[in-house]
């Protein structure tokens, strides 16, 4: 199994803070960077540079963004990262540490590739795919275009989708044929290494049809005093009948600022599931676009967040609801303390026609401090009837009678305290059935609490 | 869908008729200084009011348009085509007998005498710009309370409506309060003295006549410590094909231990865009309550809010919108939370018929270090066709760790099970729908005064006679 100590032993202050003049990201994409990409991919890249420059700035006032902390997203300090050392590499790698078995794993630190564990033989066989994402805009082209950002960033930050693919030089790129089962997870790990390094993740993951597959990533920051941003973006694409489960475990330190954009499209009878646990950053955002587009289709967005000090985390969702019959189900939970701040803007979209469609939207705020600040924002757009939709959001407070139950059994006060805000994050977690995945994201959460 | 000939049509178009213009007063088409003083001037503003509007007037010019957030269609209003002051006189009459026959005819086809006599503690009835008739049962009168037109009461009390005017409802809260606060004529000024509790409600009656008018009426409510009043607003306006406006601003205030119910039931005619700004503030165990009824207009924009600035202040909406086709009923409520203890609720059922939209727009706001403070809100809306849509965007900001919000939205359709069992014994499936939906609705309805859930009930009713099959 996992071993949290290892996973979080973060502390390398010893190491000095590395000099280095890069350009920072907004002066534009290194042309050498991108220099051996087709030239289509060049342009496409340029194209987005110029869109990251003509569009507006967040702003408060637009309600894409609003209750969130816009002038956080400073982004003139952040470059793209130095080559890492030999020592670097080696030290990162062993490092890298999460789950015990896997079918593949990819090691990414400031956008470098540092290690491909290949998926096994047996798998490979079948036809399953897991490689950078730069090899396979050469060697599958055809699937890289049609999946590539091909949906837009409707919910408020197009300007970062256009940073990002203005920038992107590197990601995963995982494919699963027709009717093939991949049992264990595939594993990738983003670190943020040097001071104020910029990283854009992305990966694409195309299931076809009956095929079933779960990957994992974990974002994490190698130095816990080093800032840096990471503007990720993510195209999962849910193939007939196929299995998704997709868990993101966002864990970079307290000074990151990152932006994550994912989007999942489910076709007839698939089923799409993702989970995201948010313990690190200093302000991050993570927009969440699930496209249910067939009948029977099913998608779970889940997600917890445990923020502290002065951490902010803003969450904005789309559950689009294209076709008919088809479900959706979303599950927030949020702990919060000190003086963290939590938004969550949240629509259930039912298009046209889209009838016999049932989807839930529930957000759960925990506070535990007097200065924790929760703005709940459940939306829903019905144009459809024959639906069957609801959403619900609270925000309270630990309950006193099951706080002095657990005292006056002579639990410590933290301990019960961490005890009450775990039973309420576990409903979340349960969710996922996947055991080992299931102990790892606890391992995390308890981590977090054991740092402060 | 909704036939011509439907007894719905009828019930619909009871306000659906217009007499010719006899104004002798008339502000011209558009909006300029000018045209506030104009205004200014036939009202006899003291300097103060007149200064008031002047500032106003640059607000409104200064901000924009909400449609960031709000419906597109507000584009469609062309602030230079609507005509702002349109009135036979300023000064009410206090019989109906001295109130011209044109106007009277209008007020009764509507109702309103018959309404005075027979269970109304005064009404005011307000024509276009300015109130032609406004009166108040003797025994009211003599408790003290205050029941006056806007100019009356700025000019006669300026002692008690001065310190409140203008302060629930900032002008430059949105670009509509900007643009009432600028040009607003008539509304009722109510004040009513420390203990006396008004056992009818004093009734409010706004008709608009001319075609591309601006009505912009303001309403400000005093309930001193420990009294009660319950106002009751009705609005209609005949069906013109060009935009007509209605922009009112009510500012309510219910000082310590007071209870205050404003009633609305809006039934604008479908062109006419109602962009209203209401606010109360409740202080120390004061309550404010707002029962809002929207049936017409082809936009409405209403959020009614409570500030609820003393502890154990209770702020509530209760809020019914209708939408039909070409309309969009965009409603909802604001509750702020500024003091321990205070608590709100919020109900809001909407029933989208045909291409009908209604949106519920919410916000809730519990500052940090408030203690025992709660929130609930319920929305929920039905769905009668395939054409119908509904919204729900609330939002919700909690800081702290005595309080508790919950909000809880459905969207559901008319059972097709229900229906079906009715069906069967013995009920057409028009009967069985209006039923249903009054099922739906029902636990508020009965909430209104009961001259009010009587006439919902029945427009319901006809409503989905007219939408089946």
């Amino acid at each position: 199994m996992s071993n949290p100590t290892a996973v979080l032993d973060e502390v390398m202050e010893s190491e000095p803070p590395q000099e280095h003049s890069e350009p920072t990201i907004l002066s534009g994409p290194s042309v050498a960077r991108s220099a051996e990409f087709p030239a289509w991919i060049r342009e496409q890249q340029a194209t987005a540079w110029s869109q990251f420059e003509a569009l507006p700035f967040p702003n408060r006032k637009d309600q894409a963004w609003r209750f969130s902390s816009v002038d956080a997203l400073d982004l003139s300090p952040y470059t793209q990262g130095p080559k890492l050392t030999e020592t670097q590499r080696t030290e990162m790698l062993d490092r890298s540490v999460a789950l015990d078995q896997v079918a593949g794993r990819l090691i990414f630190a400031d956008e470098q590739l540092l290690r491909r564990d290949p998926l096994p033989e047996a798998l490979v066989k079948r036809g399953v795919l897991l490689m950078p994402l730069e090899r396979a805009l050469l060697e599958h082209e055809d699937l890289f275009r049609r999946h590539f950002m091909a949906q837009p960033a409707t919910l408020g930050s197009a300007k970062f989708a256009a940073l990002h693919q203005a920038w992107v030089s590197s990601g995963t790129f995982v494919y699963v044929p027709r009717g093939v089962v991949v049992d264990l997870p595939i594993e990738i790990f983003h670190w943020l290494h040097a001071e104020n390094a910029a990283v854009f993740p992305h990966i694409i993951l195309i299931a076809d049809e009956l095929s079933q597959v779960t990957v994992i990533e974990h974002f994490r920051s190698a130095h816990r005093e080093r800032a840096g941003f990471a503007c990720g973006v993510n195209d999962l694409v849910v193939g007939q009948g196929a299995k998704v489960n997709y868990i993101c475990a966002q864990n970079w330190n307290e000074k990151v600022l990152s932006v994550q954009m994912n989007t999942t499209t489910v076709s007839r009878e698939a089923s799409g599931l993702s989970l995201n646990v948010n313990l690190g950053g200093a302000y991050s955002r993570f927009e969440s676009l699930s496209r249910l587009t067939g009948q029977g289709a099913r998608s779970d967005l889940l997600a917890v967040s445990v923020t502290d000090g002065t951490q902010e985390f803003d969450a904005r969702t789309l559950q689009d609801h294209i076709c008919p019959h088809t479900t959706s189900d979303l599950l927030y939970k949020n702990a919060l303390t000190d003086r963290a701040r939590n938004t969550f803007g949240g629509l259930i979209r039912v298009e046209p026609h889209a009838h016999f469609t049932d989807a839930y939207q529930t957000v759960r705020n925990l506070l535990l401090s007097d200065d924790a600040e929760a703005n709940s924002m459940p939306g829903l757009e019905i144009l459809a009837d024959n639906v069957k939709c609801s959403h619900g959001a609270t925000s309270g407070q630990i309950n006193e009678d099951e706080m002095f139950y657990l005292l006056s059994r002579g639990i410590p006060l933290p301990v019960a305290r961490q005890l009450l805000v775990s039973g309420f994050l576990n409903e979340v977690v349960d969710r996922l059935d996947h055991p080992a995945i299931t102990a790892l994201v606890h391992d995390l959460i308890e981590a977090k609490f054991a740092r402060r | 869908m909704v036939n011509q000939a439907s007894p719905l049509e009828l019930e619909r178009n009871v306000g659906n008729f217009a007499y010719p213009e006899t104004h002798t007063h008339d502000a011209g088409v558009g909006l300029t200084e000018k045209t506030i003083h104009y205004i200014a001037d036939i009202k006899e503003d003291p300097d103060w009011v007149r200064q008031f509007r002047l500032n106003a007037y640059k607000t409104f010019l200064s901000k924009p348009m909400p449609t960031h957030w709000a419906s597109k269609d507000l584009e469609a209003i062309v602030f230079d085509n609507i005509r702002y002051y349109l009135s036979g006189g300023v000064q009410p009459k206090r019989n109906w007998e001295d109130v011209p026959d044109d106007v009277k005819r209008t007020f009764e086809r509507l109702g309103i005498p018959e309404q005075e006599r027979k269970f109304l503690a005064g009404v005011e009835a307000q024509f276009d710009s300015e109130a032609v008739y406004s009166n108040i049962k003797k025994a009211v009168g003599e408790q003290g309370v205050i029941f006056v037109g806007s100019r009356e009461g700025l000019k006669d009390h300026p002692e008690i409506f001065r310190k409140w005017f203008g302060k629930v409802i900032p002008t430059g809260d949105n670009k509509f309060s900007a643009l009432n606060s600028a040009v607003f004529s008539g509304g009722s000024f109510i004040y009513v003295p420390p203990g006396v509790k008004v056992k009818h409600p004093l009734q409010a009656y706004f008709r608009i006549n001319a075609e591309n008018f601006g009505q912009f009426e303001r309403t400000l409510i005093i309930c001193d410590e420990g009294s009660e009043l319950t106002y009751m607003e009705g609005c209609t306006a005949p069906k013109f094909n060009t935009a007509t406006l209605h922009s009112a601003v009510v500012e309510l205030v219910a000082m310590k231990g007071a209870k205050l119910q404003y009633i609305t039931v809006q039934n604008w005619s479908a062109n006419v865009f109602n962009l209203v700004t209401k606010r109360g503030i409740a202080h120390e165990d004061a309550e404010v309550k707002w029962i809002d009824c929207n049936i017409g207009s082809r936009l409405t924009m209403k959020y009614p809010g409570v500030i609820m600035k003393g502890r154990r202040a209770r702020g509530e909406v209760l809020s019914i919108a209708l939408a039909g086709d070409g309309q969009h009923q965009d409603t909802g409520a604001k509750m702020v939370h500024a003091a321990d203890e205070t608590t709100s609720n919020i109900i809001s059922k909407s029933i989208s018929i045909g291409k009908g939209r209604a949106t519920y727009r919410g916000l809730v706001h519990i500052p940090k270090h408030l203690k025992n403070c709660k929130n609930n809100t319920e929305c929920d809306a039905l769905l009668i066709n395939s054409t119908s849509r509904t919204d729900t965007y609330p939002a919700i900001t909690v800081r702290g760790t005595g309080n508790s919000v919950q909000h809880e939205a459905s969207v559901s359709q008319v059972s097709a099970e229900q229906i079906f069992y009715m069906q069967q014994r013995g009920l057409t499936e028009a009967q069985a729908m209006s039923l249903s939906v009054n099922g739906f609705v029902n636990d508020l309805v009965r909430q209104f005064p009961m001259e009010y859930s009587v006439e919902l009930k029945r427009l319901i009713e006809l409503e989905m006679e007219g939408s089946v099959g």
